[in-house]
């Protein structure tokens, strides 16, 4: 079973529906024990990251995602859930992520040509960096849907995919057991349901 | 690289998809739920759902068929008709809606961009604007383009961004129906006056258009239409080869 961890941010609507849709078994839920038993881990969130990492510590989830995590879990971060899994966030002052992984999250503004919109919006294709099992079931190239305006920084050692957009954008990140994809693969149509397909079989 | 946005919009009433020319004399289309998969099949990059009634009659939206939709469908949704509170915002984001578009609801109280956009983010704020030419200005219209209200549309515009509206779909009601192309000459003004995407809607009737759209006027995002894809004048999947075909970075 797959738990989609339940800590009051964003819309778990469409994420469900893709999980079900390619026949996966999970369990939207923010219950510490349920997240224990579970095989594999999922933390959305969109919105503000100071907010989101307030709202996983209210709850006392982070503690337990990390020694999950640690046990070998597997994890994927999905938007501003995949930004939280690093060190810290630089959004609107800075804020501690869960520091699964190694490196920082930072505003697109001033790193990239001013004449390009903020945020970054839309299907952008996926610039392979590694080969990774996540990828198993989609080719380089292939695009992606996009809503962020800030973005993974300094994790070359997770980095596996990037987006073009000014600058290379980080786009997908894995190491060991901990997975992240800044996009919306429950909003990538067939692609998107490739990744979630890939990760359940990690 | 990023790729420019193809969008088919459904207008639905009754829990049909309809579509009429100049807002007036609508005919049935179809199903939404039948539509919303074939174009999602056939390469749509977003689809946008209004409707078209609510802000009219007070009506609330179908939010069963959203639902319905937003379960078989796995690429971004908006939704738009009859938001005028922060609840309607929350209605259709929980039925799996992922923007919400406000019209007439901005209209009513200038505070609903502010307060959505603090409670789900910039970029859930869609702000759609009915634009008409009134005796050489640009006019923001009303209630499904049935109300003069008198606003100058630029600046309606630049006041929505600021509030924290993260994209614009600009309908021109003079070009819409008409299929004689889309409004460039508005188009460009909306583009030149904000830095969030800009999404053109009205008067798109073949692939020309949407080229010369993308070509004319490189800083629009998306192009959105209805009646030209559900009666399969321009099917998604040609039109976007034409695009490729023609330098315009599209996902095909």
């Amino acid at each position: 079973m797959i738990a989609i961890i339940d800590y009051g941010v964003g819309n778990l609507f469409s994420l469900c529906s893709s999980f079900k849709a390619i026949g996966a078994d999970i369990c939207v839920t923010g219950d510490k024990e349920i997240i224990r038993k579970a095989d594999k881990l999922i933390l959305p969130g969109v919105g503000a990251f100071c907010d989101a990492a307030k709202k996983l510590s209210d709850l006392g989830l982070d503690e337990v995602i990390k020694e999950e995590v640690k046990k070998g879990k597997c994890i994927m971060g999905i938007c501003l859930g995949m930004q939280m899994l690093f060190e810290k966030s630089y959004e609107y002052g800075e804020h501690k992520g869960l520091g699964l992984l190694k490196g920082q999250v930072i505003g697109m503004e001033n790193t990239i040509p001013k004449d390009l919109k903020i945020p970054h919006i839309g299907w952008n294709s996926l610039h392979f960096k590694k080969e990774n099992p996540l990828f198993k079931y989609i080719k380089n190239g292939d695009c992606v849907y996009f809503v962020h305006s800030f973005y993974a920084y300094g994790c070359d050692d997770s980095l596996i995919a990037t987006a073009e957009y000014g600058n290379e954008l980080t786009a997908a990140v894995a190491k060991g057991n901990v997975y992240g994809c800044q996009f919306h693969p429950e909003k990538s149509g067939e692609v998107g349901l490739n990744i979630l397909k890939a990760f359940c079989e990690v | 690289m990023i790729t420019k946005r193809i969008i088919p919009c459904l207008d639905v009433k009754n829990g049909r998809v309809v579509k009429g020319v100049n807002f007036k004399g609508l005919s049935d289309v179809s199903s939404p739920i039948e539509l919303a998969k074939y174009y999602s099949d056939n390469g749509a990059d977003e689809l946008v759902f209004y409707d078209i009634t609510a802000s009219f009659e007070g009506r609330q939206l179908f939010t069963d068929i959203l639902k319905e939709v937003a379960s078989q469908i796995f690429i971004p949704l908006t939704v738009g008709g009859g938001i005028n509170t922060i609840d309607d915002f929350d209605r259709v984001l929980k039925c799996g809606a992922d923007k919400v578009s406000v019209n007439s609801g901005a209209i009513k109280n200038p505070l609903l961009i502010e307060q959505a956009a603090k409670k789900y983010g910039n970029q859930c704020v869609v702000l759609s604007v009915d634009i008409k030419r009134v005796d050489g200005a640009f006019h923001v219209f009303a209630k499904g383009g049935r109300e003069d209200t008198g606003i100058e549309a630029i600046e309606w515009i630049k006041q929505g961004v600021k509030n924290g509206a993260g994209e614009i779909v600009v309908n021109s009601i003079d070009t819409d129906g008409v299929k004689g192309g889309f409004d460039l000459e508005l188009l460009d003004m909306v583009c030149k006056a904000v830095s969030v995407p800009v999404i053109a809607s009205g008067g798109a009737g073949n692939m020309e258009h949407f080229v010369k759209l993308f070509k004319t006027l490189p800083s629009v995002d998306a192009g959105l239409a209805a009646s030209i894809f559900h009666f399969g004048e321009v099917k998604i999947s040609y039109l976007k080869k034409e695009l490729n075909n023609n330098g315009i970075v599209v996902r095909l």
